[in-house]
């Protein structure tokens, strides 16, 4: 019996060795903290950045942008995420904005609608009711129908922050991914939706939005307007941490560009 | 030397084989308790996670509150359009599919010929077989397109579409149960209608269905079982939106509820949804009681 305990308490040792032992080499950890929009985006990001350096561990807490601004703020993570622009007032308090990425969000209708161009405030009636039946701003007499994400999507949340309709839109159908409201969408000729810019198009129609056609481009430079900025919220004052500015340096460079496209943003170098 | 002095109290010593015997023993009583385990573990859980949400909702506006909003500024958290919904998609689930699925077993039952019987059968286990997420795929791209054109609506994804996918869903179990039921019926009880001149259709419902009752019984509330925890197929046709249930409206049932939001949610959101979780549970308890003691009662007879 004793043998039999002393066995298992090498055995744990060794196996509790094995699993710190990834850490003990040198213990850096970068925290993140924030945004739930650009979970897959930083998740993309951390994985292969702690494929690439071993020994570093690059943490993700999903809380919301306010929260991680006010983390980073007060120094409880190393790189605040917000998927907005940082306030004046948040900028005055100390902390500095850094763009690492631009999610640009298309609104699609069925590819038999003739409607091609709608204006934000068009796009924001037709998702509120407000405008029911296509015919009103030039569409064949067809009844609107306005399909979303669920809850907690960050591309919903992104959608109706932009367009100004947050808790304000009457959907017909509520969908869990991206797929599914591109297929919805291209099912019924009233239909309108919206996904993100890197989720393939091609059975349905994107809109132009006053004017503009949404592309990585007109994403890039601006003259697209359904689109908001993934930004790496940090300290004015103190520096980071040598390993949180080797991951902060890696994610805005353009080896990282790649990783972004991947996790469906747009980078911006 | 310990395991020895225990090797000779317990007599395994002088008798090798039984030592194999309890060991066997206690390996099938392992096993078996997996699956105790897993309830205690499954139910135990969603009491501890479940349970707080609602007092901090407060369990009358969680029960009965209309409108759930749930990462709203000001989020509302009433799931009384999940549980009609859920109500109201089974019972039409089973007001389509029970009457359909009876008169199909009775005929398998009793004037099918061999060779038609065989092949229904075989089509019966077939679409017992079809993975609910295929249900969901064609009533998506050929069920909610057919609605929109056949009752004129805007949106195909509606209650009504869940209620067909569902009423389809539910046939195998209640023309199998109901089969093995009507099957089970002896031969005597219809060869002494026949005799007294009751002409086939007479005996049939007359006789043979009423001594199945029970068997016919269980055939329902299985296919209720079925229907209420229904998630995938029914969250692809259902609209997912948290109206409350009529017919032509996109809706939300308990269990789409919960696997819609639960990818993103965060905080009391996500505590509200194991709520919800936990009420299902104890509708489906509600249903395995109603199960249980229509089988005692049907073997008592």
């Amino acid at each position: 019996m004793k043998k039999l305990v002393l066995i298992m308490l090498v055995m744990s040792i060794a196996l509790f060795g094995a699993f710190a032992g990834g850490e003990t080499d040198n213990g850096a950890t970068v925290s993140t903290d924030g945004s739930t929009s650009m979970e897959k985006v930083i998740l993309s990001l951390a994985e292969q950045y702690m494929a690439d350096n071993a020994g570093v561990n690059v943490t993700y807490n999903p809380t919301g942008s306010g929260t991680g601004i006010t983390a980073a703020l007060e120094g409880r993570c190393d790189i605040g995420l917000s998927s907005r622009a940082l306030k004046a007032e948040e900028k005055e308090s100390g902390l500095t904005e850094t763009i690492v990425a631009l999610d640009g969000i298309a609104i699609i209708v069925n590819a038999d609608n003739p409607v091609a161009d709608l204006s934000i405030a068009e796009i924001a009636d037709l998702f509120t009711g407000k405008i029911s039946n296509w015919s009103e701003i030039g569409g064949a007499d067809a009844p609107v129908v306005p399909i979303g994400r669920e809850a907690g999507s960050g591309t919903r949340s992104g959608f109706e922050e932009i367009t100004g309709v947050e808790d304000a839109c009457v959907y017909s159908q509520e969908l869990t991914s991206t797929g599914a409201v591109i297929t919805a969408v291209s099912q019924n000729p009233g239909a309108i939706g919206y996904a993100s810019l890197a989720s393939n198009l091609d059975s349905v129609k994107a809109v132009t939005v006053e004017g503009v056609v949404a592309t990585e481009d007109t994403v890039k430079s601006g003259e697209y307007k359904i689109q908001r900025p993934f930004v790496f919220a940090t300290k004015s004052d103190t520096p980071l941490s040598a390993a949180a500015q080797a991951f902060f340096d890696y994610a805005t460079s353009a080896d990282a560009s790649s990783i972004i496209a991947g996790a469906g943003a747009v980078p911006v170098v | 030397m310990n395991i020895k002095e225990f090797l000779a109290t317990r007599g395994y010593k002088d008798n090798p084989g039984r030592l194999m015997e309890d060991v066997i023993h206690l390996i099938f009583l392992l096993l078996g308790l997996v699956a105790v385990g897993s309830v205690l573990v499954i139910s135990i859980y969603l009491v501890i996670s479940g349970l707080p949400a609602i007092f901090k909702i407060g369990p009358v506006e969680f029960l009965f509150g209309t409108r759930w909003a749930s990462t709203a500024a000001n989020p509302e958290f009433g799931i009384l359009p999940f549980i009609l919904t859920s109500i109201y998609g089974t019972a039409g689930a089973i007001i389509i599919g029970v009457p359909v699925g009876f008169f199909a077993a009775v005929y398998l039952a009793k004037m099918a010929p061999r060779k038609v019987k065989d092949v229904m059968e075989l089509c019966i286990g077939v679409l017992a077989g079809i993975p609910s997420v295929v249900y969901g795929l064609v009533g998506m791209t050929i069920l909610v397109p057919g609605i929109r054109i056949l009752f004129g609506v805007p949106d195909g994804a509606t209650l009504f579409a869940a209620i067909i996918v569902l009423a389809v869903m539910i046939l195998p179990s209640v023309i199998n149960v109901s089969l093995t039921a009507l099957e089970a019926v002896p031969h005597e009880y219809e060869e002494a209608s026949l005799a007294l001149g009751a002409t086939d259709i007479e005996t049939y419902f007359k006789v043979s269905v009423p001594a199945a009752k029970s068997g016919i019984f269980t055939a329902i509330v299985l296919g209720i079982g079925r229907a209420i925890g229904e998630a995938m197929a029914i969250m692809m046709v259902a609209g997912n939106v948290a109206n409350m249930p009529s017919l032509f409206k996109s809706v939300r049932f308990l269990t789409t509820a919960v696997a819609s939001e639960m990818s993103y949610s965060s905080g009391l959101q996500r505590e509200a949804l194991f709520s919800i979780a936990l009420v299902l549970f104890l509708f489906i308890m509600i249903i395995n009681a109603i199960l249980n003691m229509l089988k005692k009662g049907g073997s008592s007879k």
